[in-house]
């Protein structure tokens, strides 16, 4: 089709644009100076540095313990919504699911800061962020299920009515089995979600407990050293990994994240 | 009869046995706290941060106010990065969808099988933490790096005094488009995939050049996709406070870094509240706007 020389190059500088800062991050993690400014030579240094900062791993440990809880819990929530809104046009569930994707971080953000300490006098920390994180992936869930449940012919549910299956039943060997791609892909989501965000867990972490993403902002906050690089590239190696995975449950599932 | 009956009895119960759950944990996580912040924003402040108690004496009536509001219109500091925040969330809108519509239309127009790969290629590193996008692009725009160099030999060259690009409202747009970009292109890249692509060859037969052919055929037809980007780039844009507080310099602060500031440094909670709130209303707007444009341009769709 019409693809012009100038389209070509508008393309491929857009690409340039999305990889070069990624590329040099990477590349700066391997690179033996202590200055992020001009490659000096090969090392492992940083990594090895990495895995004995003590707070770091317990920063990673959080991070791993709260993505697991949230993402277990989200994809349970996020299936039920989806299900919910899919079959029973479910309005307000369907608003609420998307009101905390649609708006700015923050104001999620502020306003569970707000409710944990106003009103549930809850000590900011792995509950509270456990909490804000189920709430903003169960949309991403229930998004990527519902999906699928519209690519999923309605007579299939009706012939399983009709052998007289309950609608407990239809759920367990009809429904789940042809959403359950979805069900993982968006679980796995929800991981990724969990273990990258930045703004909501800021504002509801409270000063105990440190994640990952939290950790790289203090440490860019203060001085920039190569170990954020180093974090900086397995963080995003973990996160292609989740990606590549989901979205081989469900070809789609990118499409979800927005 | 007896039986349809039974059968809309069981019906509601699983509706609320499968929805409910979720619309429970989400009417106290997102329902629950959205309202507490309206009633916050009217209220005092307490005497060590957060809000003073609600019903700390029979006189509760004292504890409702408009100052926030009042206050927040008393000093134009506050309109001002308000609409600071406006126009740089515009900038990088409209810079975002002049560096998407060319991706998407090549992508768009790829042989079918690479589409996905090249699509996969924009999401990938959206999809890895943006705060590792920012520091990368601290150490592009540093003052130690070769691109602050390189620019400061060439302003030597003609006489201009040498310039900082890191801290600058420059670096803020620039790393803002980087963050956004991928949330432009895909529903451009959605839209420009349906087009039909007879109708551009039809076009050419009744003698439109490339340029006729893009104006008045591909452009009128992505508007929804134009929308749909824009609204999904402005939106996360104009909220944003970890771009203007790690690049930017002291004057390119954004609404968000105030709503932070009244949260966790000053902390007053009410004044914190009011700003959430017309952030919220502000963005209202705009989804509003952009709900009527692309209902107007639906007819030429």
């Amino acid at each position: 089709m019409r693809r012009g020389p100038w389209l070509w190059t508008a393309g491929l500088a857009a690409y340039v644009f999305l990889y070069l800062p990624l590329t040099i991050v990477v590349a700066y993690s391997f690179n033996d100076s202590r200055l992020n400014a001009e490659w000096v030579g090969f090392t492992w240094h940083w990594y090895r540095e990495l895995f004995q900062d003590q707070d770091m791993l317990n920063a990673a440990g959080n991070s791993l313990l709260i993505a697991t809880l949230s993402s277990l819990s989200a994809t349970l929530f996020g299936t039920m919504a989806g299900l919910a809104i899919h079959r029973y046009n479910f309005k307000l569930l369907n608003f609420l699911v998307l009101a905390p994707v649609a708006m700015p971080e923050i104001l999620l953000g502020v306003s569970l800061l707000l409710f944990f300490i106003q009103v549930l006098n809850l000590t900011l920390g792995m509950l509270s962020i456990v909490l804000a994180h189920i709430t903003f992936s169960i949309g991403f869930v229930a998004v990527i299920v519902r999906a699928q449940l519209t690519s999923i012919d309605e007579s299939l549910f009706e012939a399983a009515r009709d052998l007289g299956a309950t609608p407990w039943k239809t759920f367990r060997y009809v429904t789940l089995p042809l959403i359950l791609p979805a069900v993982i892909a968006g679980g796995l989501m929800a991981f990724t979600l969990s273990i990258d965000d930045f703004v909501v867990t800021f504002f509801t972490a409270g000063v105990g407990v440190q994640t990952l993403p939290l950790r790289i902002y203090s440490m860019i906050k203060i001085a920039v050293t190569p170990e954020v690089n180093a974090v900086s590239t397995l963080l995003m190696l973990l996160t292609l990994g989740m990606i590549v995975l989901a979205s081989r449950f469900a070809p789609d599932v990118l499409k979800g994240k927005i | 009869m007896n039986d349809g009956r039974k059968q809309s009895h069981a019906t509601r119960l699983t509706r609320w046995l499968v929805g409910g759950p979720p619309l429970l944990f989400l009417l106290l996580l997102v329902a629950v706290p959205g309202a507490i912040m309206v009633l916050a924003s009217f209220r005092y402040p307490g005497e060590f941060g957060g809000l003073a108690p609600l019903f700390a004496d029979a006189q509760t009536l004292h504890g409702v106010t408009t100052e926030t509001y009042r206050f927040f219109f008393s000093d134009f500091i506050y309109t001002e990065v308000f609409l600071k925040s406006f126009g740089m969330a515009l900038a990088t809108t409209l810079i975002c969808l002049v560096m998407a519509y060319p991706l998407a239309m090549l992508i768009a127009r790829s042989p079918k099988r690479n589409r996905n790969l090249m699509m996969l290629l924009v999401i990938l590193p959206f999809t890895s933490n943006f705060l590792i996008g920012i520091y990368a692009w601290m150490i592009i725009l540093g003052p130690q790096a070769a691109l602050n160099h390189a620019i400061n030999a060439l302003l030597g060259a003609f006489g201009a005094a040498p310039v900082q690009l890191l801290f600058s409202p420059f670096a803020v747009l620039i790393v803002m488009v980087y963050v956004y970009l991928p949330f432009m292109v895909l529903p451009l890249y959605t839209n420009l995939e349906k087009h039909d692509p007879l109708l551009l060859d039809a076009a050419q037969d009744l003698g439109a050049n490339a340029w006729q052919r893009f104006w008045r055929v591909t452009f009128p037809l992505s508007r929804p996709g134009i929308f749909a980007g824009c609204a999904l780039v402005f939106i996360p844009a104009i909220g944003m406070f970890l771009v203007p507080e790690l690049v930017g310099g002291t004057g390119d602060i954004m609404i968000g870094n105030l709503i932070k500031e009244q949260f966790l440094a000053t902390r007053d909670w009410p004044f914190g509240s009011t700003l959430a709130i017309l952030l919220t209303l502000a963005v209202l707007l705009v989804l509003w706007i952009v709900a009527k444009l692309s209902a107007r341009g639906g007819r030429y769709a």
